[in-house]
């Protein structure tokens, strides 16, 4: 794979031509973190951060997001028509996307994008994107990506993998997305720095102090794992708000909901938690998952056990941590994880 | 506040053993710097798990809601007027609760400490006033006072106002302490001037609802956001939305609130909430002279009607 040289000089003003043919995103430091923003003219991404507070899967899957609108107004011919909203699903950019975020999206793809089913404005919002990725040369002390499918250099998901190497970026070019980018920007200096990067991935791997034993969870039997006595203990400290589904990059649920001012009305669909006891909330007034055990249960083991037997490729988790960071009450996946894979006897 | 920690669990042992209760709500450690985990010790082996430190800012009383067993409760001094609140408004028994009291000294503001470093916060250690933080090559070293949650340094009842066990004396309740400063800072802003702050205030809320859960006082069974028949308000992030649910759920909490400050330690965007609460904990007092939680015989001022109550009160 070809590796480019971009001196961090041309940096801001290669940046500033693609947005002459990209709408780019990048991460920016606003209040005391950083989150996702688009990036006007003439504003440059903040590279001087670990991981954004919110993980970047609302440039393409907004928390709240209007799909049609429509007039009660019996007067007009169109009444009671749903109609689709104009989208913007020309060419984007996400620059400095970290490797664990990117690679969320191939599992959130799996939901999204089936032969069976296309969710169309999550798929045209993605194929529009090109994924710019920063490789993290210093991980946080609660990153387990390494032990969750992928990694610090991680290159699945990605179109181009920037590599901060002080006063320059190697870009190593993943897909003809990335190409076609690095060719919009001007930056074409070619460089032969694969061993480079190669040792610089290995001392980022080796700074991963995090991990979780993942391996037999595969074989453990569902109702098992289900009625294992630790529920209640894991969900204790719970209090059931929405933190770790709204910040983590690999959760996708949503709720559908119209709204009506006057006569105009629209439908959106918004994030939604199966934390939330109205998640589940039949109209008959019947809640399968009426207690809070319940729920907690069920978002570990849909991570990590219906997701794994549904597609036998790992958990459904990037190890990106900030579950783990902004849980009010610190529940730590890690340790959940490590209570399901060790619970019971081998099978 | 170290030294708690020893007489927490021999007192949470002796009830255990004794069969006073059936279970202990205390905290273990956390598995980040500044975080400790509510926990719920059945039995006497787990004992040792239970910890005490300037990291224990979640109020305990959120966790003692409609439960039937007998528990033994650690409570600091706004966890145990929360405890007052709940036995009147009937959310627990009196006669189901030991309470083990805690004469606070205050917590440490997670969020504060945070966002004064770049680099990584790998771990924190307290020394009696002393906090310590330090990550790969620095350490900065504070008094304990310099980083405590804003509720915290204005807090004028530190001590459990209702305990059956207390790990240690009574600690001295600060005193001349302006308790209102930031109220009086956004009262004496312009109508447009208030609309902005509130607007900048909420622009990071995500509607993940933890200020809201993390509250003892919302226990409602079904909260006016998630009630859909009807449905009284939008889901989406729009911004009077927000807003809505904000004012609204601090009204719901006036004269009950006691500033313990769990919604915004709670708070994953750092949102300073209390600004709303704050401000109906200053008009209950100011027109009825009332603090919530603090007297097991006295009905909140909103819960009772008095021929002389300051028209102000009436919305």
């Amino acid at each position: 794979m070809k590796v480019i040289k971009i001196d961090k000089k041309i940096w801001a003003g290669g940046l500033e031509k693609l947005k002459g043919s990209y709408r780019l995103f990048g991460p920016v430091k606003d209040n005391e973190f950083h989150n996702f923003k688009r990036l006007d003219k003439g504003k440059l991404p903040d590279f001087n951060y670990f991981n954004t507070r919110l993980s970047p899967k609302s440039i393409i899957y907004p928390q709240s997001e209007v799909m049609f609108e429509y007039s009660l107004d019996e007067g007009k011919v169109d009444h009671h028509i749903m109609k689709e909203m104009d989208m913007d699903y020309s060419s984007r950019a996400v620059i400095g996307i970290r490797p664990c975020d990117a690679s969320a999206f191939l599992l959130v793809k799996r939901n999204f994008d089936t032969p069976q089913y296309k969710d169309p404005y999550w798929v045209k919002a993605y194929e529009a994107t090109t994924f710019v990725g920063l490789a993290c040369n210093n991980p946080c002390s609660t990153c387990f990506c390494t032990t969750a499918g992928c990694g610090p250099f991680h290159e699945e998901g990605l179109d181009l993998l920037l590599v901060d190497a002080g006063d320059y970026y190697f870009a190593k070019t993943i897909s003809s997305k990335g190409e076609n980018l690095l060719k919009s920007a001007g930056w074409d200096t070619e460089i032969d720095a694969g061993k480079q990067i190669k040792t610089m991935k290995q001392e980022a791997e080796a700074r991963i102090r995090s991990s979780v034993a993942t391996d037999k969870l595969k074989n453990k039997t569902t109702t098992d794992l289900f009625d294992a006595p630790f529920w209640e203990e894991v969900a204790f400290a719970c209090i059931n708000c929405g933190t770790c589904t709204y910040v983590c990059p690999t959760c996708w649920c949503f709720d559908i909901q119209d709204e009506v001012n006057g006569y105009s009305g629209i439908r959106m669909r918004n994030w939604d938690s199966c934390m939330f006891p109205i998640f589940t909330l039949h109209a008959s007034g019947h809640n399968p998952r009426n207690t809070k055990m319940q729920r907690v249960r069920q978002r570990f083991m849909h991570k990590l056990k219906y997701y794994v037997d549904k597609h036998g490729d790992g958990i459904q988790c990037v190890g990106c941590g900030r579950c783990i960071r902004l849980c009010p009450v610190n529940i730590d996946i890690r340790s959940v994880c490590d209570l399901m894979n060790s619970y019971g006897n081998e099978d | 506040m170290l030294g708690y920690i020893t007489k927490i669990r021999t007192i949470s042992e002796r009830l255990l053993k004794e069969g006073k209760v059936d279970m202990i709500i205390g905290f273990r450690k956390g598995t980040v710097p500044m975080m400790n985990e509510p926990c719920c010790v059945k039995s006497l082996e787990n004992v040792k798990e239970l910890v005490w430190d300037s990291n224990c800012g979640i109020n305990l009383t959120n966790y003692l809601t409609d439960r039937k067993e007998k528990i033994g409760i650690i409570a600091k001094g706004c966890d145990s007027r929360n405890i007052v609140t709940h036995l009147i408004e009937n959310k627990i028994k009196r006669d189901r609760l030991v309470i083990i009291g805690v004469p606070c000294k205050g917590m440490i503001d997670r969020h504060k400490i945070a966002s004064m470093f770049e680099k990584e916060i790998k771990e924190v250690v307290e020394e009696e006033n002393k906090i310590i933080v330090r990550g790969d090559n620095f350490e900065k070293i504070f008094k304990k006072a310099e980083v405590l949650q804003e509720n915290c340094a204005i807090c004028i009842h530190r001590n459990p106002v209702i305990y059956d066990e207390l790990v240690a004396d009574l600690v001295e309740e600060q005193k001349n302490v302006d308790r209102y400063e930031n109220v009086r800072r956004i009262e004496a802003m312009l109508v447009e001037e208030k609309g902005d702050y509130f607007d900048n205030l909420l622009s990071a809320c995500i509607r993940c609802y933890a200020c809201r859960n993390a509250c003892p006082l919302c226990y409602c069974p079904t909260c006016f956001v998630d009630e859909s028949r009807p449905q009284w308000l939008g889901k989406s992030i729009d911004p009077s939305d927000i807003k809505t649910f904000h004012f609204l759920r601090a009204f719901h909490c006036a004269g009950r609130c006691t500033d313990c400050g769990a919604c915004e330690r709670a708070c994953p965007m750092g949102i300073k909430v209390r600004a709303f609460t704050k401000k109906l904990e200053k008009d209950c007092f100011e027109l009825y002279g009332w603090e919530a939680g603090m007297s097991l015989d006295e009905r909140p001022p909103l819960d009772t009607y008095r021929p002389d109550d300051p028209d102000l009160g009436i919305l």
